[in-house]
């Protein structure tokens, strides 16, 4: 710094200026959730300036897929933000289907809400957990990662995998779920998630300390959140009561009833309620798709698009060809651009795919959700402490395979 | 077209298109409708009074993404695509415009600050260049970072890899050395459009030759 400021009279500095200095927060702080690293401008222990260097995870996810098929691109879209695997393929393959403009059976709409619902669970137990830990509280995160190990398991009995499931597939779903599975995760919903999540929530949404230090840091005003291009909880804590779910349904969010949770202060506190809320709000919607679910196909009946069962290929030659062209040429997508943005866990994600009408996406833009939230760090954190922007970091769940992409 | 898929609802793009246009007067080149997106091209020079007007008067509070696509065959071969978003109308619309590597884009980030970054990611990626960002460095790819990797001329493998060297004790750069080479099916039916000459189909181009001839 070339410049420097006093920052008060005092008989022990002598008459020396105390000035501002620069520090590296990360990349390898547990506090930046993954790598992030933060140029911070310090006066003493008050944030002058934050500038974030993201791009340390950045694998060029947008120009691989640009090289691989509609179908092989899909598993891409769980290593992005590979805290809501379900969220962002979601996006993905709705944009697909808009291209192609084909019909989704209602069973295999009701199980993505389900499934995509349980993700946005899954999700804010990370968060919640690692916001409370950011801000020195240990015991709540042990607990809901018990409920995040359910979450797993659950996806792990519907596709096979405990995160990078790859179960959404243009028209429908991969597989369909054991009956057995939709008891289970009804008597979860019913006694295990509340129990434990309300009794982890308990030790934390009154506690002093976890007040003092969220309470009125990083308020952001309507006009701010809307000009930074905020959404999802971010936008919610802000009092506006937006969401995607609600206001652009998709699949059969429509006929599901629940509640948007916003904040009233715009605080990181508001917005960790916001998610507390959106919790129950989630197990809500699971219970109405569970005891609304119809029996049926699971996927496209059409045979262009989605792969034919094992039994009807040993039967019909024309169910061997639909097989075998669609795993080595794949399906054509019109030509055309769609934009398509879904309410992942942490905002809107979106996804710009661009058809140039043949096998392979010409190019296919994602929407991280954290990009605009962490460009508005610099904003937030401006005037306060440096304990202070590990809270405002947690609050805006960030996660870095996304972000980077 | 009947709407037989079940991507976002918003409301509906009756009449937005014709009334927009006429709003915008003449700095759309083209408006078309497209698989229930409303998509504008405008003018390079006037985007930020198109933007502002869009925003102003007719409600599209939110800028939510800017995509950078290049198509290596146009005389301009980059487009950017601005994704804008109204909360009040629950509406989404798409403007695009078009440049090429030595021609500015005039910046937005006076209208939304989230468009530094933004406009940084498709610099970084495309080379686009935006007039009057005031932070136009590279975003995503590594500090020293050479060329602009999401172009089509740019191969998936990039050309220099890194790794820690025991003897310098410090990361070191290379240029790729592949073990085997990049692998590309080309699994495109030759009814639908491979661009290859199948082997034995120039014979067949050579006998039409001969037959035109007798």
């Amino acid at each position: 710094m070339s410049h420097g400021i006093q920052i008060e009279e005092s008989p022990t500095t002598d008459g020396d200026v105390i000035t501002n200095y620069t520090i590296n927060f990360g990349p390898q702080h547990p506090a930046a959730h993954g790598v992030l690293r933060m140029i911070m401008e310090l006066d003493g222990e008050v944030i002058e300036r934050v500038d974030p260097h993201v791009g340390l995870l950045h694998r060029g996810t947008e120009k691989l897929i640009e090289h691989k098929t509609y179908l092989q691109a899909l598993p891409y879209f769980d290593r992005l933000d590979y805290c809501s695997p379900l969220c962002q393929e979601h996006s993905y393959v709705l944009a697909i289907e808009k291209l192609l403009n084909i019909e989704v059976p209602e069973r295999a709409q009701y199980l993505r809400v389900m499934f995509a619902e349980l993700t946005r669970i899954c999700n804010h137990m990370l968060n919640i957990g690692a916001h409370v830990m950011d801000v020195g509280a240990m015991t709540p995160n042990l607990w809901v990662f018990e409920l995040r190990e359910d979450c797993l398991n659950f996806f792990e009995r519907a596709s096979g995998a405990r995160m990078h499931s790859a179960w959404f597939r243009p028209g429908g779903v991969h597989q369909d779920v054991p009956e057995k599975l939709l008891v289970d995760m009804g008597n979860w919903i019913d006694n295990r998630l509340p129990e434990l999540f309300g009794d982890a929530m308990s030790l934390v949404i009154d506690n002093r300390i976890f007040k003092q230090r969220n309470v009125d840091i990083a308020v952001v005003s309507r006009d701010d959140a809307i000009a930074w291009g905020f959404s999802g909880p971010m936008i919610r804590a802000a009092g506006i009561p937006w969401d995607l779910r609600k206001s652009q349904p998709y699949d059969v969010y429509d006929r599901m009833e629940f509640d948007i949770p916003v904040g009233t202060n715009s605080d990181c506190y508001d917005r960790f309620m916001v998610r507390v809320k959106e919790v129950y709000e989630s197990a809500k919607i699971i219970k109405q798709c569970l005891a609304e679910i119809p029996e049926g196909p699971i996927a496209s009946q059409d045979g262009k698009v989605s792969p034919p069962k094992r039994g009807e290929m040993k039967q019909s030659m024309e169910s061997l060809i639909h097989h075998f062209k669609l795993y080595t040429e794949g399906f054509h997508v019109p030509e055309g651009e769609v934009y398509v943005a879904t309410e992942s866990p942490k905002g809107e994600f979106g996804v710009y795919l661009v058809s140039d009408g043949s096998n392979k996406p010409y190019r296919c833009k994602i929407r991280p959700t954290a990009f605009s939230h962490l460009q508005a760090m610099d904003m937030m954190s401006k005037g306060h402490m440096l304990p202070d922007a590990t809270a405002i970091l947690g609050a805006i769940d960030v996660v870095f395979g996304e972000c980077d992409r | 077209m009947t709407v037989l898929h079940s991507a976002p609802k918003i409301t509906s793009n009756e009449g937005v298109l014709a009334a927009l246009t006429k709003a915008l007067g003449k700095s759309v080149i083209a408006g078309e409708e497209k698989h229930g997106e409303i998509i504008f091209t405008v003018a390079r020079d006037s985007i930020v009074d198109v933007l502002r007007s869009l925003r102003d008067d007719h409600a599209y509070q939110q800028m939510m993404e800017i995509a950078g696509v290049d198509y290596p065959d146009r005389a301009e071969r980059f487009e950017v695509v601005y994704m804008l978003l109204s909360l009040t109308k629950n509406h989404r619309i798409m403007v695009k415009l078009s440049t090429d590597e030595a021609t500015a884009v005039p910046s937005i980030t006076d209208l939304w600050p989230n468009a530094g970054w933004l406009e940084r990611e498709v610099f970084d990626m495309y080379g686009v260049k935006f007039a009057g960002n005031p932070d136009l460095r590279r975003i995503l790819t590594d500090y020293g970072f050479e060329g602009h990797p999401f172009r089509k001329d740019f191969p998936m493998t990039g050309y220099t890899e890194l790794r820690y060297s025991e003897d310098e004790k410090r990361v070191v750069y290379e240029p790729v050395k592949l073990a085997q080479d990049m692998r590309t099916f080309d699994f495109l039916s030759p009814w639908e459009g491979a661009e290859y000459v199948l082997p034995g189909d120039e014979k067949a181009e050579g006998e039409e030759a001969a037959e035109k001839k007798s």
